[in-house]
């Protein structure tokens, strides 16, 4: 049997370790910052979309790229049947003004939705509780193709949608050829 | 000839459906007995000192390698679609939800648990076990309850060393053998893994196949038959069991956890 003192000792490496690893986990895998263990300095702010396409909870919130925030929430206003957001914004960020733009972007092609914020010009600020009454929604593509098609065959005569047909055919066709000459390489 | 088949059929079902009973009483007055642990605290420790100190080389090592293995497989699957920049979150979520859980229970079935039943199962065969009660010692609380405790403590613990050796096993091939950056690697994992969803689930994991693994050792020891042939195939069958019910339960918990995403 292992002397009483040396067990005591390993057993305290062994739980400090597992204390250890969990707080890796915790601060380097996972994204706590020490701010937000006692008790968040954020504020909220709401914005309502008329579509929010692919956006999720958690979502990042950006100013000129930067992160300010998360989507805390998602939910049909049931009046008027639009999307509010909800969003948890960092209270070093209390100063955007009350005419602020909120767009919904895309980060790279077919990357994650996120929210980006354009402060406006205004005296006052946002704050907790707070509105942006200036959005602009998703781009759902094909709600853009649908557009694109009905303004191009939009005077009557059915030309322009063949017209509009081929030129999409020789885009896929070039994308194809594309991807085929990276594949080879 | 007709009904033999069901007599058959029916007693081995009897039989699993009563041992499964007994096992679960068992585990209850175990429960019942480890509240008279507190006192003798030093019980409690020479068995985490067992259990989990002499098991943590294996769970560094597999971890590490594991961790390097993901980095390698990752990386050749990634940097086909130009995401090589991901592998840190490949490497982490895998092993935070779910080969951190699973591979630690499977490595503690193995060395730990069936330690544990052959050990308790040869005081069992010596009748050490029966020399206690004579003693007015009760052997739930003297031999079962630190062990089935210190299971319990022991296996989050290695599962969270498993999964944070194995991030840095994945650093090590990914980012200095393979040159993925550094910083991608980190700030990649650290913006999509969620503390609750991902890292807490996964601690809840490893503490439930801790419960299953020192539960079917402990009750696998103290109901072997006491003979050098009845240990043999109790402690192989603590390591057939636990390692079945550890993937089964997994699958039950990851539905849960992640199914509605």
């Amino acid at each position: 049997m292992v002397d009483r003192r040396v067990v005591e000792i390993w057993v305290g490496v062994f739980v400090l370790l597992g204390g250890l690893a969990l707080a890796m986990l915790a601060f380097m895998v996972g994204n706590v910052r020490v701010t937000e263990l006692f008790g968040a300095q954020e504020y909220q702010i709401t914005a309502q979309f008329d579509n929010i396409g692919g956006l999720k909870v958690k979502a990042p919130v950006t100013l000129a790229g930067v992160r300010i925030g998360r989507v805390s929430s998602i939910y049909v206003d049931q009046q008027d049947f639009r999307a509010v957001v909800e969003m948890t914004i960092s209270n070093s960020y209390n100063n955007l003004p009350t005419d602020t733009t909120a767009i919904i972007l895309t980060s790279g092609v077919l990357g994650e939705q996120y929210i980006g914020i354009e402060p406006g010009g205004e005296e006052t600020f946002l704050k907790n509780g707070d509105q942006i009454i200036l959005t602009q929604s998703a781009l759902v593509l094909e709600n853009l193709i649908g557009q694109f098609l009905y303004s191009a065959g939009g005077d009557g005569d059915t030309d322009g949608i063949s017209k509009l047909a081929g030129t999409l055919e020789r885009l896929i066709e070039r994308l194809f050829e594309e991807e085929s000459k990276k594949g080879a390489k | 000839m007709m009904f033999g088949f069901f007599a058959d059929l029916g007693r081995a079902v009897l039989d699993r459906v009563n041992r499964l009973g007994r096992a679960s009483i068992f585990f209850v007055q175990v429960l019942a007995a480890s509240w008279q642990l507190i006192p003798r605290f030093q019980l409690l420790l020479q068995q985490i000192y067992a259990v989990g100190v002499l098991t943590l080389l294996i769970i560094l090592v597999a971890g590490l390698f594991v961790g390097m293995v993901l980095g390698f497989q990752g990386y050749t699957t990634l940097v086909r679609f130009g995401a090589e920049d991901s592998l840190g979150l490949l490497v982490a979520l895998s092993l935070v939800r779910e080969l951190g859980p699973v591979v630690t229970a499977l490595l503690f079935a193995g060395r730990a648990g069936s330690a544990l039943t052959a050990e308790i199962g040869l005081m069992k065969a010596t009748e050490q076990l029966a020399g206690m009660e004579m003693m007015a010692v009760n052997p739930l609380m003297r031999v079962i309850a630190p062990r089935l405790i210190a299971g319990m403590i022991a296996m989050p613990i290695l599962a969270a060393l498993f999964s944070a050796i194995g991030v840095l096993g994945g650093h090590l091939v990914g980012v200095e053998l393979l040159g993925v950056d550094s910083g991608s690697y980190w700030s990649q994992m650290r913006e999509n893994v969620d503390i609750y969803d991902d890292i807490f689930n996964g601690v809840i994991k490893s503490l439930v196949f801790g419960v299953a693994c020192a539960w079917i050792a402990v009750f696998e020891g103290y109901d072997a038959v006491p003979t050098s042939e009845g240990v043999s195939r109790a402690t192989n069958r603590t390591v057939v069991y636990s390692s079945l019910s550890v993937l089964g339960l997994d699958f039950v918990l990851t539905s849960l956890m992640f199914g509605e995403a």
